[in-house]
């Protein structure tokens, strides 16, 4: 019921949305790991459900094909308690021809708290933003962001690695296509890390180290540095004709991540789907040293605490931490 | 053979206005004083006249626009003969060139004599209209272009799109000998270099994820098309020039006396990719596409110094339907006609950028030159053609309806200073606030 906050607050306030990792600085982001921290320590319980975000309306537009991102935001809004609704391109109005403004306008007037966009063109969730007052979180708008992935991926990285401040995590392969690096990038670097991408010079973004505040490199070697390896994944469609590298042949020979490739010690991520044999080598995709199973498993609690930021009350740090107190018996 | 210019009939005006500062850089008149308009013409007998106070005001001659979206035929709901034409003469435009990509393409006599009727019935001001360089603006076949010529077409071009063969454009740069010279207005882009490309490829598309437009997509074609002008000794105007390397081309090109001019629209002169990063598609998405700052100071400079012949608007409305879409989605152009003047004004004239003056025949002789249009002046005995312009008034864009059928304005809800208060053009009152 976000017109209840507003007539609270007295005036008519826009809910605050999250679309590129530059919405949030270093705090909001340390606040978010916190609170995913203490839901999964309530997710260790028998119940698994807390009262937080009841009568609050979450609805999960997802217009692009998603299992993880899909799954774990619906799973995260009802083990919050919120009324869910799913929304998907085929079977809705969107198949009809109905335009994103209008879809926008005619679930807006169900009163929805937030709106989960996932879309296949830049700039949707920001057309959203202009047709609601309810929150926006981008699940993923083409190849912009993709911000519950970049949190995660803190989330991981601090909970099995350690703090991310100083630490050294090298993005590899197609990072200009991807919304997963654009996030991460973000992310790693508002937290301390120092960024670094490596790939082939057609698939790197134009002038990455000044747009990003990257290290960049096209040699795999440069990996060696990175404490973390994040694996990007290499589409078909940017090999051979017409693509960015001239053949699968080629791009697995100088930039698929293998156990050769590595040096102890360094840890892999990866978003997935995977294109095993492509940018990431079977062995080590099936390797339980990596952290991509923590990744998949971290986007439930993560995926919580980013719609618990957005949707109760404001945090100041007393608050905040009553509020989590109250989750703990909850 | 020429352009032919139509307009609707109206009423002849007369008027003085009083104490005006009269400026004219072609025709070097520059001073404070009364002007005189009598039955559609400059100067006369002043008795009997309705009075004007043009105290702190500016006469102009009226400006010319030589590359104009009227969306006609095809596309009404966007812009017409009658709206675009008067969002024009409320900017202070007494003639104004409309390009031919509509549905259907102006490629043939039919076209061409059906849109000159109808400009005839419902042009506020002087309009011309270019026909297509090749049929379906497909790049493969020339139109008729002798009979085009004839029937007063203002020129030829594909704007919207490159003329992709280099052979295709050196047939039609040869054909300007049966056409009397009228200009090839190109639009310059290599289509393989822009590909997907929506916005400046820079550290802004970078940072978005966006596919970009690189500067050498469109500097590359304009190389391309001068070196076939010169070995077909033929004439071309550049449009829309966005890119620093365009302008190295261009320069070069006319120092090495070239037959080429060229002109640049007010949102690469004052905006930058910066803007983009806003993903609003209705402001900021256009083609060419707003650059760096470097390409942006390159074309003020350019301008400045006559690099770049003129100023054009690239006037080019949208639906809001189309426009209120993600930002990869939606179509590219922005409108321009009502404040092109208050924009350069205030954002290059009264930043002491660009002089006045400079910006005056930018906007009026200049581009009447480049392509071989009547010059509107204030010498005596010409035709009235006119702006009166309060060069300090306040706008907020968009708080007065616009005269346009579209909204898509980079400038919405921008204050600016510089409002026309009187456009007289062909000798009639063709906007009055």
């Amino acid at each position: 019921m976000p017109r209840t906050d507003d007539a609270r607050k007295g005036a008519s306030v826009r809910r605050r949305s999250l679309i590129a990792m530059s919405d949030l600085d270093r705090a909001a982001i340390a606040r978010i790991l916190r609170t995913a921290n203490r839901f999964t320590e309530v997710m260790g319980r028998d119940n698994k459900r807390v009262p937080t975000l009841r009568g609050r309306t979450v609805i999960n537009l997802f217009l692009e094909p998603s299992t993880r991102t899909s799954t774990s935001f619906e799973l995260a809004a009802k083990r919050l308690s919120a009324d869910v609704v799913n929304i998907k391109g085929t079977g809705s109005s969107v198949e009809k021809g109905e335009s994103l403004k209008d879809t926008i306008l005619t679930l807006n007037a169900y009163g929805p708290d937030v709106f989960v966009i996932r879309h296949a063109a830049v700039g949707a969730c920001n057309l959203a933003t202009r047709h609601t007052d309810a929150s926006v979180l981008n699940a993923g708008d083409g190849k912009h962001e993709h911000p519950s992935q970049a949190l995660l991926d803190l989330y991981t990285i601090e909970r099995e690695v350690g703090p991310i401040d100083g630490l050294h995590i090298a993005f590899v392969g197609d990072v200009a296509h991807s919304r997963v690096a654009r996030s991460g990038i973000a992310g790693f670097r508002a937290m301390g890390a120092r960024v670094s991408v490596v790939g082939p010079p057609t698939l790197l973004p134009w002038r990455a180290e000044e747009a990003l505040g990257v290290e960049t490199s096209t040699d795999i070697r440069d990996i060696a540095a990175a404490d973390v390896v994040y694996v990007l994944r290499m589409q078909r469609e940017r090999m051979g004709d017409g693509g960015q590298v001239p053949s699968l042949r080629e791009y697995a020979a100088r930039y698929e991540v293998t156990h050769e490739r590595l040096r102890p010690g360094q840890r892999v991520m990866h978003a997935g789907p995977i294109n095993r044999g492509v940018e990431l080598s079977g062995a080590l995709a099936d390797d339980p040293a990596t952290l991509i199973e923590r990744q998949a498993a971290n986007g439930l609690v993560v995926r919580m605490a980013i719609l618990y930021d957005l949707l109760a009350e404001p945090a100041t740090a007393t608050s905040e931490a009553q509020e989590l107190a109250a989750l703990a018996v909850a | 053979m020429s352009a032919r210019l139509v307009q609707r009939d109206g009423t002849p005006a007369s008027l003085v206005i009083e104490g005006a500062r009269l400026l004219d850089p072609a025709a070097g008149i520059d001073r404070v004083g009364d002007l005189v308009v009598r039955d559609g013409a400059i100067g006369g007998e002043p008795d009997g006249l309705e009075r004007i106070s043009g105290d702190g005001l500016l006469v102009a001659p009226g400006f010319v626009d030589p590359h104009v979206h009227l969306r006609t035929p095809g596309r009404e709901d966007a812009e017409d003969i009658a709206s675009g034409s008067r969002a024009a003469a409320a900017g202070g435009f007494v003639t104004i060139l409309a390009m031919p990509n509509t549905h259907p393409v102006v490629d043939s006599a039919a076209v061409l004599g059906s849109l000159l009727e109808q400009a005839a019935r419902d042009a506020a001001i002087r309009v011309g209209f270019f026909a297509a360089i090749t049929v379906g603006q497909e790049g493969r076949a020339l139109t008729e272009q002798g009979e085009l010529a004839e029937l007063g077409a203002a020129g030829f071009s594909d704007d919207g799109r490159p003329v992709r063969s280099a052979e295709v454009l050196r047939r039609a740069l040869r054909y300007q000998q049966i056409t009397g010279g009228l200009p090839l207005v190109l639009h310059e882009e290599d289509p393989d270099l822009s590909g997907e490309g929506v916005m400046h490829e820079g550290l802004v598309s970078s940072r978005l994820g966006l596919a970009g437009i690189p500067g050498v997509s469109e500097s590359s074609m304009v190389a391309r098309d001068l070196a076939l002008a010169v070995t077909e000794d033929a004439r071309v105007h550049v449009c829309h020039v966005s890119a620093r390397e365009t302008v190295e081309e261009l320069r070069r090109a006319r120092e090495r006396g070239v037959r080429v001019t060229s002109e640049v629209t007010p949102h690469h002169l004052v905006l930058t990719d910066d803007a983009v990063a806003t993903l609003d598609a209705s402001r900021y998405k256009m083609n060419p596409p707003l650059r760096s700052e470097e390409d942006r100071e390159a074309l003020v400079a350019a301008l400045a110094d006559g690099t770049i012949d003129c100023v054009a608007t690239d006037h080019a409305p949208h639906a809001p339907q189309e426009k209120e879409a993600p930002f990869e989605e939606a179509p590219f152009g922005v409108t321009g006609l009502e404040t092109a003047f208050a924009v350069c004004n205030t954002h290059l004239v009264r930043r002491g950028v660009l002089p006045l003056e400079l910006l005056v025949r930018r906007m009026s002789s200049d581009p009447a030159a480049a392509l071989g249009l009547p010059v509107p002046t204030l010498a005596e005995g010409a035709p009235a053609d006119l702006a009166l312009i309060d060069p300090a008034g306040r706008v907020r864009v968009g708080e007065e309806r616009f005269q346009s059928k579209s909204a898509n304005s980079a400038f919405l809800g921008d204050d600016l200073e510089g409002r026309i208060l009187l456009t007289i053009a062909g000798g009639q009152v063709a906007w009055r606030r």
